[in-house]
């Protein structure tokens, strides 16, 4: 059996094939800032009680602190949600990025079903979970049943094999995959990363992987549980044990893809679309008016320490807002103690609370028409991040870090 | 059968150009209807009359879980989205509010002010003008069943009310 298979199977009690629609149980649901939108739809179905609110996970992320007043009546009224119906797993403000915060809290379990109401609940992959995305109103539907339809998908299995060089990252990676693979190249499917690059790999580093195969369009992506895996849920789920280790590894996929990275350079997508990819020195030169390191994609403490190895002792560029956002609490703290901040701080850069940031365009750091930036955020849809004249390019923490130094799209490599 | 004039659109139409996430905060249907499309079709909003359809290429809605993308489009009248592949979530959302989603490779056959007429449950596109009948396949019964009712929640609420 595939992955999707045998989970699929467990949650729907019954063997499936490819292609089946089964009715599964849901072991973790995860919603932001659009619980309001849950609880509203929650309460027109005329549902009184979660299924089971220890499966339950809210917290807000998106605009912290409050930038409206509207979003500040939204926290309230599921912040008072939360405290009447006693929910176990609630996180008010300052918590960070639910794609951080779930998995470093102790929800996140290899072969679980999750699903979540944003489209990056994918990331969750890393850890060996089918985690998936799903609107406000099916989730609204997941609280009062605990179950989801879902149709069995295809495997589309990516084999990375190589050593990377400096300065290229997870991020090159997966945009030159997206790059090569287009915006719908792995629709529908669930994508399993493989192959001695990816076991190489930190669980930071494959978050990134499993947080980008949405933007192939997969419905899953997720990286095989390992020692590493193994290590880092001992750190954060008291008494982990790993009881299961057939996920499906060596059943046939659907379909193979095969990259080898050694000679990779760093990549950059460029506006509006993640797809548009090409190597760094292809777009070197293009002046920058702001630079963002952080989001569920690239804003773990191995971003911010590349990040602040290239800056150390350098100045941000006078032309440039250089805004950091890491992704958590726990990583603000760890990067805050190492003296992480303090030095990219006193390099000119602007640190704001762990969060969403400017990513979505809601809040902290918002571009003006005609302006540019370089992000290691995982979008660049027009007017993702402010005026729909902006442009956005994504690229990984070296070549943002690079680039914020010289006021210009850097070739990290060259710094 | 439903009726109506065709927006047309490329491919990689996202969920940010359907509705920014800069108008995320209120989701009432009046403000989302007022800035659907706002950054790919700056006159849409103000010219859409009730019942148009959206016809689009490869992988409409792709991007973010936000279920305000088909509910600005519904809220400002369309009155179903053909497009020749979808996004997942795009796909679920819009069923989930009530909005029909046709995957149907017809755009090439189609430019916008054309009119057409979408038999959902034979899965059937009429092109007036031309006299095209173009197939597709139908929605499975217990997703066409969720439109009829207008959606999830309503279709929930008989469900619970069983
Ligand atoms: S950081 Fe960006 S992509 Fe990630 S959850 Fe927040 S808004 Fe979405």
């Amino acid at each position: 059996m595939t992955f999707s298979q045998k989970v699929l199977s467990r949650a729907s009690g019954k063997d499936v094939v490819t292609g089946d629609i089964v009715q599964a149980k849901v072991d973790l649901a995860m919603s932001h800032e659009n619980s309001t939108m849950v609880l509203s739809s929650f309460r027109d179905i005329g549902a009184e009680k979660i299924w089971d609110p220890s499966k339950v996970v809210l917290l807000f992320d998106h605009r912290v602190p409050a930038n409206t007043i509207k979003t500040a009546e939204a926290h309230r009224e599921i912040r008072l949600y939360a405290k009447e119906s006693r929910l176990p797993n609630f996180y008010d403000l300052g918590e960070g990025i639910c794609h951080q915060v779930l998995p470093e809290k102790g929800h996140v379990r290899p072969g679980m079903l999750i699903v979540g109401s944003d489209s990056h609940t994918t990331t969750y992959g890393a850890l060996g979970a089918f985690s998936t995305g799903i609107g406000a109103t099916e989730m609204a539907a997941v609280w009062a049943t605990g179950e989801i339809w879902m149709r069995v998908p295809e495997t589309l299995r990516i084999h990375v094999r190589g050593k990377l060089k400096p300065h290229v990252r997870s991020k090159d990676i997966i945009l030159k995959i997206i790059g090569e693979l287009g915006a719908d190249g792995a629709d529908y499917r669930c994508v399993e990363f493989t192959g001695n690059t990816v076991d190489s790999m930190s669980i930071s580093s494959r978050m990134v992987l499993s947080n980008m195969s949405i933007e192939m369009g997969a419905k899953a992506g997720i990286c095989f549980p390992d020692g590493t895996t193994d290590r880092w849920l001992t750190d954060r789920i008291q008494g982990w044990d790993n009881v299961e280790t057939d996920f499906g590894q060596n059943s046939t996929p659907d379909e193979e893809e095969k990259f080898d990275i050694s000679t990779l350079v760093p990549q950059v997508a460029c506006p509006h679309q993640v797809d548009n990819v090409c190597n760094v020195t292809n777009v070197e030169g293009i002046r920058i008016d702001q630079a963002v390191l952080g989001s569920c994609t690239n804003g773990r403490l191995e971003d911010l320490e590349a990040a602040e190895a290239l800056l150390r002792g350098r100045m941000v560029h006078r032309d440039v807002r250089f805004i950091v956002v890491p992704a958590s609490r726990e990583i603000y703290i760890e990067a805050s103690r190492r003296g992480i901040l303090a030095s990219l701080a006193s390099s000119g850069a602007v640190i704001v609370n762990p969060g969403c940031g400017p990513c979505l365009g809601g809040h902290q750091g918002i571009l003006a028409a005609g302006e540019r930036c370089i992000s290691t955020t995982n979008r660049n849809f027009r007017g993702r991040m402010g005026s729909p004249s902006a442009e956005v390019f994504l690229a990984s923490p070296d070549t943002v870090a690079a680039s914020a130094i010289l006021g210009k799209i850097t070739d990290p490599r060259k710094v | 059968m439903l009726t109506g004039k065709v927006w047309k659109y490329g491919d990689h139409v996202n969920t940010d150009l359907i509705i920014p996430g800069r108008y995320l905060d209120n989701y009432d249907a009046n403000h989302l209807a007022a800035h659907a499309m706002e950054d790919i079709d700056p006159s849409f909003a103000s010219l859409v009359k009730c019942g148009d359809i959206i016809v689009a290429g490869r992988n409409f809605g792709c991007g973010s879980s936000r279920e305000q993308a088909p509910l600005a489009l519904k809220a400002s009248g369309v009155g179903a989205v053909v497009a020749t592949s979808v996004a997942r979530i795009f796909y679920r959302n819009c069923i989930n509010v009530g909005l029909p989603i046709i995957i149907c490779d017809i755009a090439d056959d189609l430019s916008t002010g054309d009119t057409i007429e979408i038999d959902l449950s034979v899965g059937e596109i009429y092109i007036n003008g031309t006299g095209k009948l173009i197939s597709f396949d139908p929605l499975p019964d217990f997703l066409l069943d969720i439109l009829e009712r207008g959606g999830l929640i309503a279709h929930m609420r008989t469900q619970i009310s069983l």
